[in-house]
């Protein structure tokens, strides 16, 4: 008992230096628990995918295009429930900063092949009947304080010229890991509008969307599909939206390893700053470390001494950081709600974050606990006065 | 001089010490005996092992040659750990620099060696509010090391030094960091520990007027232990 009265007592006895270390560890977890949660948004789109969806796509590449007239061939494979069909859009709102991903799809199918947009039955409804209806998810509406019934346009990036759609729908996602900030509208309206500007486009549709009857079916639905059409114009690259959207996440794996590493560089920091803070602390109490020894406390005790303030000064710094994460994720977010539309701290973020914490606490309190045992009681007393 | 058994025996003790590639002897040959209930005082210029000395006794740093047997047990053979239990139950320290832990309350320092021991938690309070009362400083348990005087401090330690009833009181300059009445008072204390508790002191000090009050006194020349004498006053006429 007294020994972690000790320990705590020493802990906050050089009161601005444990202040300062103790937010130094603080903004350091801050910093970690943001760039961990940067690097979990960034996968949540695989995370979020489900195992009964199927993408495929042109097996060239994805910005070419496959024909229309696949859905049927498709939806007659055994174990396909459904098939939709859509493209990227790429329009621009406004200004090219109010980037938000934008895609015409085939409303109906789409619709109920992803339950996680949950919208009302007369929003539904709505949307389906107009021709240039479109939804928009919940966080992107509010963020343009769009209103049902408000007309947006969208400038044409790879389809030319101003588009223009009616808000029908605001859908919110079934959970908070579901995107709500993705803007859908009829693929019918970008078919019939572009085929009177250039034919040649009509008709083709940049991927389609399988619903399997069982997941365990989609490895051989996805064989099947790519079967079909083998040697045709268009062949086709089928996998799962899982692997679909890793794929664009593996794009941009050097920028993910970098925030990794970013995040591991900033908890080596701070376990260099926590090490010294404990080296210094530790040649100002060599004495009394002597002192107890000559009494009779042994090299466990000591041991318990320095680690448990280490500890308790980097797990304070710790809770203090992970308090913080949340306003700061929040108002991260928000701001970047386009770029990661899921920004949420979660429990593994949370765990590595007390994990670094305990870390950083052992290893900084290593070198200083074998200085205190190593010392003789005798040299250890004559540093005293 | 009391005809009581031999509580300290040493043996042919040697001790030097490493500079680098440079052996530096410290003590050589000193052997004497330290009778139950003895105020000894070694004296000797700096550098002479006083010091060293001491330490060997109170188990805290290890000869390299000779024995030193302490009741029963001759410590010279004990591992770190062993020393360490022994320490606790055996010895109390009094240092030049009161050596008390600065975030602990007085009565909290003079608990401290209990910890090692079974006592309850009531029970280690009330042994340590019993050797704060001997040494006059009940009414300052709840201070902290950096609120008390030097001479006050120094009374904290004594009474840390003996809350566990140790067989040997080893004392490093008891009274070189304080002033002359604080010097007097913790003398007078240790005195009366002798005298009325029978404890049994040796104290290191290059102080002629503190090496007064011990009953045998000891000088140090160069790692030699030079001669062997009686303190500088008669016990008949302490006051205590």
């Amino acid at each position: 008992m007294t020994i972690l009265k000790i320990l705590f007592r020493n802990a906050f006895h050089n009161k601005l230096r444990s202040a300062l270390t103790i937010l130094g560890i603080a903004v350091a977890i801050l910093a970690f628990g943001l760039l961990r949660t940067v690097i979990s948004s960034w996968y949540a789109g695989v995370e979020a995918a489900s195992a009964s969806r199927l993408v495929t796509r042109n097996a060239i590449s994805i910005i070419f295009t496959l024909p229309l007239s696949y859905t049927e061939k498709i939806r007659q494979h055994e174990g396909v429930k459904m098939v939709s069909y859509g493209n990227w859009f790429g329009g621009i709102y406004i200004d090219e900063k109010n980037f938000f991903p934008n895609f015409c799809v085939e409303p109906r199918t789409y619709l109920e092949i992803y339950p996680e947009f949950v919208l009302g039955p007369a929003e539904k409804k709505a949307f389906l009947g107009d021709r240039k209806g479109f939804v928009a998810g919940r966080k992107l509406a509010a963020k343009y304080g769009w209103k049902l019934g408000d007309t947006v346009t969208l400038k044409g990036t790879i389809y030319p010229g101003n588009w223009d759609f009616v808000l029908r729908g605001i859908y919110k996602g079934r959970d908070d890991t579901t995107d709500e900030t993705q803007f859908y509208f009829h693929w019918d309206y970008l078919n019939e509008t572009i085929k009177k500007a250039s034919p040649q486009r009509g008709d083709q549709v940049g991927f389609y969307m399988i619903a399997v009857t069982r997941p365990d079916l989609a490895a051989e639905v996805a064989l099947a599909v790519d079967k079909t059409f083998k040697n045709s114009l268009a062949e086709t690259l089928t996998e799962t939206e899982k692997a679909f959207n890793q794929g664009f996440i593996a794009m941009s794996g050097a920028i993910v390893t970098a925030i990794q590493m970013v995040s591991f560089v900033v908890i080596i920091i701070i376990m260099a700053v926590v090490a010294n803070t404990m080296a210094m602390t530790t040649r100002e109490r060599i004495g009394d470390y002597a002192i107890m020894k000559t009494l009779g406390f042994g090299s466990r005790d000591i041991t318990l001494l320095i680690f448990g303030e280490s500890l308790v000064i980097t797990l304070t710094g710790c809770f203090t950081g992970m308090i913080l994460t949340f306003p700061a994720a929040a108002a991260f977010g928000q701001a970047l709600a386009t770029f990661f539309p899921v920004f949420i701290v979660s429990p593994e973020t949370l765990y590595l974050d007390v994990l670094a914490a305990v870390l950083i606490g052992c290893l900084a309190a290593v070198i200083p606990t074998r200085q205190a045992i190593r010392i003789g009681i005798a040299d250890g007393l004559r540093r005293i006065g | 001089m009391t005809n009581l058994p031999n509580i300290v025996e040493v043996r042919h003790l040697y001790k030097s010490y490493r500079r680098g590639s440079l052996v530096v002897p410290v003590l050589h040959d000193i052997t004497f005996d330290i009778a139950a209930g003895e105020f000894l005082a070694l004296m000797g210029p700096s550098g002479s092992g006083k010091t060293t000395l001491l330490n060997l006794l109170a188990g805290i740093d290890k000869a390299d040659e000779g024995s030193i047997r302490v009741g029963d047990l001759d410590i010279t053979a004990f591992s770190e750990t062993e020393l360490a239990h022994w320490r606790a139950n055996h010895v109390g320290f009094i240092f030049q620099f009161y050596n008390l832990i600065p975030v602990l309350k007085a009565v909290e320092n003079v608990e401290l060696p209990l910890h090692l021991t079974s006592l309850s938690k009531r029970e280690r309070r009330e042994h340590a509010e019993t050797a704060l009362g001997m040494v006059g400083l009940d009414h300052r348990m709840d201070h902290y090391p950096k609120e008390l005087s030097g001479g006050e401090q120094q009374r904290v330690a004594i009474a840390r030094a003996i809350v566990t009833d140790p067989t040997i009181l080893v004392a490093d300059e008891p009274t070189g960091d304080l002033d002359r009445v604080s010097a007097e008072e913790i003398l007078a204390m240790m005195e009366r520990l002798n005298a009325e508790m029978g404890k049994t002191i040796i104290m290191v000090t290059h102080d002629p007027r503190a090496a007064q009050r011990a009953k045998i006194l000891r000088h140090l020349e160069k790692g030699y232990l030079n001669d062997t004498g009686k303190g500088g006053h008669d016990d008949s006429q302490n006051p205590l």
